[in-house]
């Protein structure tokens, strides 16, 4: 009558349809939660899921049942000290007692409903929607590195390559093949000393004579050389074009005295935001901080984004350095090389229009992408219009002004947006 | 009684095992006379388990983003080891199916099966509440018609189009249930073709209904001759389902799909303590009788009787554990009650319930099983000495008073009441507001007035405007509530415009 059934064998995924249905249907509160997460992160620091948290309320499923008040008659069991009539407090709350058998509803506990995305599905939520623009993809299909790669064994090479076990197996099997012979002929010698002993009388010559023949096979025997020159084998490796993944990640940032630690903030959201973006597509990314007032330098992340310094602007100074050491450090046939650039737009007057001949001329032809945000409440300055006309003359250019610090994610949306020409070529 | 060898004395199970211990179970189920559905025991992973657990138990089920939120919260719970799996779900099906994780003891394993393949799965056969409202045989191909169905009416209608809907279904589930009326039970194949027939002849219904056309401002003064629907309706869903104007044939099947499943799982939730009271009697009963036998050595034995005293433990109310009364605690100690009443009845049994006392305990039980529910099988069977046993008392929590006044406790004068409020207590029509489809004014602007018939000054909670709202989705015009006071004034408390239902 009773069938028993394995059923561990079928797929336990089963819910992972409606658990999909769940994450799309709550994007919209995941990814502010997700968002929320990326301003309180180090900015090299991705390497983990994140706990996301909705509002109970917002996921509630309403029932209509009957709230609280009115009269109700409820049993309870566990009763000591009662009697018929006695008159006992409320509790706080009103509830907790007065409810006993109430199905609890959903909805009601203010507890926020917390649950565990993926990395993967973390970094999904984030650059939904978003790719690298199309110039760095044909890059990357065109420029190689190469890498060696195995490609199994030759006959010659240098000592460090040798393979030992191919090369003690060659010398095992030449070693049988050369000694064979003779030790078949050995075998048989042996064999016919043998018979002669034990026949009397057999002839001494004639014993002598076959213990001469075996001690020189013997000898034969033994000179065959243990290993040998052309039992040798060399790994081989071979030379395999490999797309380039690397990429250097220029941030470049004021920090004159008119960039407070609030515009910082943002300007460090911001990066964070595209170093996680660059991460999706490179193995590898080099990060250089380059802050500025007057003079630019190279310095730690801390300092980059925590120091304090005053003084006027002068971006070109920046973005000479950044040219420096592009030159000296990140040839760009091998790096993808993006620059991201924050500034209140604060520039010494006459400083703005070498900064555009500086991007135009040096910097342009050397860099995938390069990305300037101005973060400021207020009017554009100078830089910014000089910085327009560089966005008409390089299609790999792109500005954005960040008003609040709400504004960094859709900026960053907007500067790496899908376009529909990408999907062409791409 | 001669002393058999124990089956086994490791706690680990194998499939043999379980044969073993199911040809046994069995036996000894039908010496008590237990009538079962064939049993289909299914040995699952603990994931598996969590999935059954996110859509309620049904082996089955169409596609959510609320099962998924269940899930995942059951699988939080269960990984920070904030709440165990249950031992074993059950499901209401021909032949029954029961689930056993792997996790378990050989032991447990022979307890999910006493409990869960013989206990629920008789209960399930016989009570009339589930002969009445559930169709065992069809249920699982009613399942996955509707599966289909939805996934169909996803392909070529949207995602979301069919979520909005079935959103607004689940919103008003509890009220998609004939009380009164039985439901028809017909397979996969025959819903299919009459599926196909229903949307035909369901919107040539509609249209009859609205044929006449709206005719605004003109008629609004004049008070309406007649009434829409003719009685009031208490099937909300059902309602809909027939007469809302604007729902696209296939809208209307899903809600139907809602529908079914919502009164599918009625008997359920109104045989709570009796159901699981039967099965842990069971269970307790038939591993007691393999102990006598010898088939079990000791060591189960005690694991048994640890297990089982976790089950039907009861919190006293000032507990920081209380959480209710348990139903399988109450339960068990009900069926347990009627066994020894049946035994060995005192003067008092014989004053209360003179009808069982003393007379054959497998009938008796096998009575209170087949005719009752949890309100009526309390009001019926609750004795003197389980009320004493539990010390239940029941208090009167009035809103109008400051304070909570003691109405009866566990003594001679106070038992009746005692167990007239329990019972209530365990009656889903006081339980869930009481709340009917009173009118349409289908000469007017088609709003659809309900009506909330207030018991007990209980008002209605704060998520109504949002149920309201999925409703007015529904309807596709205005939906207004009236509150009927217990003294019969009507007022109108709340409506919900369908222009602000537009997001």
């Amino acid at each position: 009558m009773t069938r028993l059934i394995d059923k561990r064998i079928n797929g336990k995924n089963k819910s992972a349809v409606n658990r999909r249905r769940f994450l799309d249907r709550y994007k919209k509160q995941i990814k502010q939660a997700v968002t929320d997460a990326i301003s309180n992160r180090s900015i090299t620091d991705i390497e983990t899921g994140e706990s996301v948290s909705i509002p109970a309320k917002d996921i509630s499923e309403p029932i209509i049942h009957h709230g609280q008040g009115g009269k109700r008659d409820v049993v309870h069991p566990g009763n000591k000290e009662f009697v018929p009539g006695d008159k006992i407090p409320r509790p706080k709350g009103g509830q907790g007692k007065g409810k006993g058998n109430k199905a609890s509803n959903e909805g009601e506990g203010e507890d926020d409903f917390v649950f565990e995305i993926s990395k993967e599905e973390f970094m999904d939520f984030f650059f939904e929607d978003m790719e690298l623009p199309n110039l760095i993809k044909t890059k990357l299909a065109t420029i190689y590195e190469n890498k060696k790669v195995r490609a199994g064994f030759k006959s010659d090479g240098i000592p460090a390559n040798i393979n030992v076990v191919r090369s003690l197996k060659n010398a095992y099997a030449r070693r049988i093949a050369l000694a064979s012979p003779y030790k078949k002929e050995l075998r048989q010698l042996e064999a016919k000393l043998d018979e002669l002993r034990r026949t009397k009388n057999s002839p001494k010559d004639e014993i002598s004579e076959l213990e001469e023949q075996i001690a020189f096979l013997k000898k034969k025997i033994k000179n065959v050389p243990y290993i040998d020159e052309f039992d040798l084998r060399y790994n081989n490796h071979i030379d395999l074009p490999k797309p380039t993944t690397q990429a250097v990640m220029f941030c470049i940032m004021d920090v004159s005295g008119s960039m407070d630690q609030n515009k910082k903030d943002m300007a460090k959201r911001f990066f964070i935001l595209l170093y996680l973006f660059l991460t999706r597509n490179y193995e590898k990314i080099e990060l250089v901080f380059i802050s500025h007032h007057t003079i630019a330098k190279e310095v730690s992340e801390q300092d980059f984004f925590y120091s304090r310094e005053t003084g006027g602007t002068v971006v070109s100074s920046a973005l000479k350095l950044t040219n420096e050491i592009i030159n000296e450090r990140y040839p760009s046939d091998d790096w993808n090389i993006y620059v991201a650039q924050a500034s209140d737009g604060d520039n010494w007057y006459d400083d703005s229009p070498l900064c555009r001949k500086i991007i135009n001329e040096d910097i342009m032809p050397l860099v995938q992408y390069f990305a300037y945000v101005e973060i400021t409440p207020d009017n554009h300055q100078s830089l910014w219009f000089e910085y327009e006309k560089i966005v008409k003359e390089n299609a790999h250019f792109a500005m954005q002004k960040l008003e609040s610090s709400a504004d960094i994610y859709p900026v960053l949306r907007e500067l790496f947006s899908k376009k529909d020409k990408i999907k062409v070529a791409s | 009684m001669k002393k058999k060898a124990p089956l086994s004395t490791g706690s680990e199970w194998t499939f043999e095992l379980i044969d073993l211990y199911d040809s046994e179970i069995s036996r000894i189920a039908k010496n008590f006379q237990l009538e079962t559905y064939p049993n289909q025991i299914e040995v699952i992973s603990a994931e598996q388990m969590m999935d059954a657990y996110a859509s309620s138990g049904m082996p089955i089920g169409y596609h959510h983003w609320s099962y998924g939120k269940q899930f995942m919260e059951t699988e939080k719970n269960y990984k920070r080891g904030r709440m165990g799996l249950a031992y074993e779900i059950v499901i209401n099906s021909n032949p029954c199916i029961s689930y056993l994780m792997e996790e378990n003891t050989m032991l447990m394993q022979a307890l999910v099966i006493a409990h869960a393949a013989y206990g629920h799965n008789s209960f399930f056969k016989n009570n009339y509440l589930f002969q009445q409202w559930t169709s065992a045989d069809s249920i699982i191909d009613y399942l996955l018609f509707s599966k289909n169905y939805i996934r169909d009416c996803e392909k070529r209608y949207g995602v979301e189009a069919v979520e909005n809907i079935i959103d607004s279904c689940h919103a008003l589930m509890n009220f998609g249930v004939d009380r009164y009326k039985r439901p028809q039970q017909i397979s996969m194949k025959k819903e299919q073709i009459r599926q196909k027939e229903r949307e035909e002849y369901l919107q040539s219904q509609v249209n009859e209904l609205w044929r006449t056309i709206p005719n605004y401002g003109e008629n609004t003064n004049t008070p309406q001759e007649f009434r829409f629907p003719k009685d009031p309706q208490e099937n909300i869903l059902y309602f809909i389902e027939k007469n809302a104007p604007l729902l696209e044939p296939w809208q209307r099947e899903v809600v139907r799909i809602v529908r079914k499943i919502s009164q599918y799982f009625y008997p359920q939730k109104q045989t709570k303590t009796m159901n699981e009271g039967w099965a842990t009697f069971w269970h307790y009963t038939i591993l007691n009788q393999m102990y006598d036998e010898g088939l079990m050595p000791d060591g189960y034995m005690i694991e048994f009787l640890q297990s089982h005293t976790n089950v039907v433990k009861q919190p006293e109310f000032d507990s920081p554990y209380y959480n209710g009364l348990n139903p399988y605690a109450l339960g068990f100690a009900m069926m347990s009650d009627i066994r020894r009443i049946s035994e060995n009845p005192t003067d008092e049994d014989r004053e209360w319930f003179p009808e069982i006392a003393g007379k054959d305990w497998l009938e008796n039980l096998d009575f209170a099983m087949r005719n009752f529910k949890d309100e009526s099988y309390i009001s019926q069977y609750l004795s003197p000495k389980v009320i004493r046993d539990f010390k239940l008392f029941a208090i009167t929590d009035d809103d109008k008073e400051n304070h909570i006044e003691i109405d009866s406790i566990h003594n001679t004068t106070g038992y009746s009441r005692v167990r007239e409020i329990l019972a209530d207590q365990n009656n889903l029509g006081s339980i869930e507001p009481n709340l009917q489809i009173y009118n349409v004014d289908v000469r007017g602007d088609r709003s659809l007035t309900l009506r909330h018939y207030q018991y007990n000054r209980k008002p209605l909670a704060k998520t109504l405007d949002e149920v309201l709202k999925h409703l007015t989705r529904l309807w596709g015009f205005d939906v207004k509530l009236e509150t009927v006071d217990e003294k019969g004034k009507v007022s109108q408390t709340a409506i919900c415009k369908v222009d602000s239902n537009k997001d």
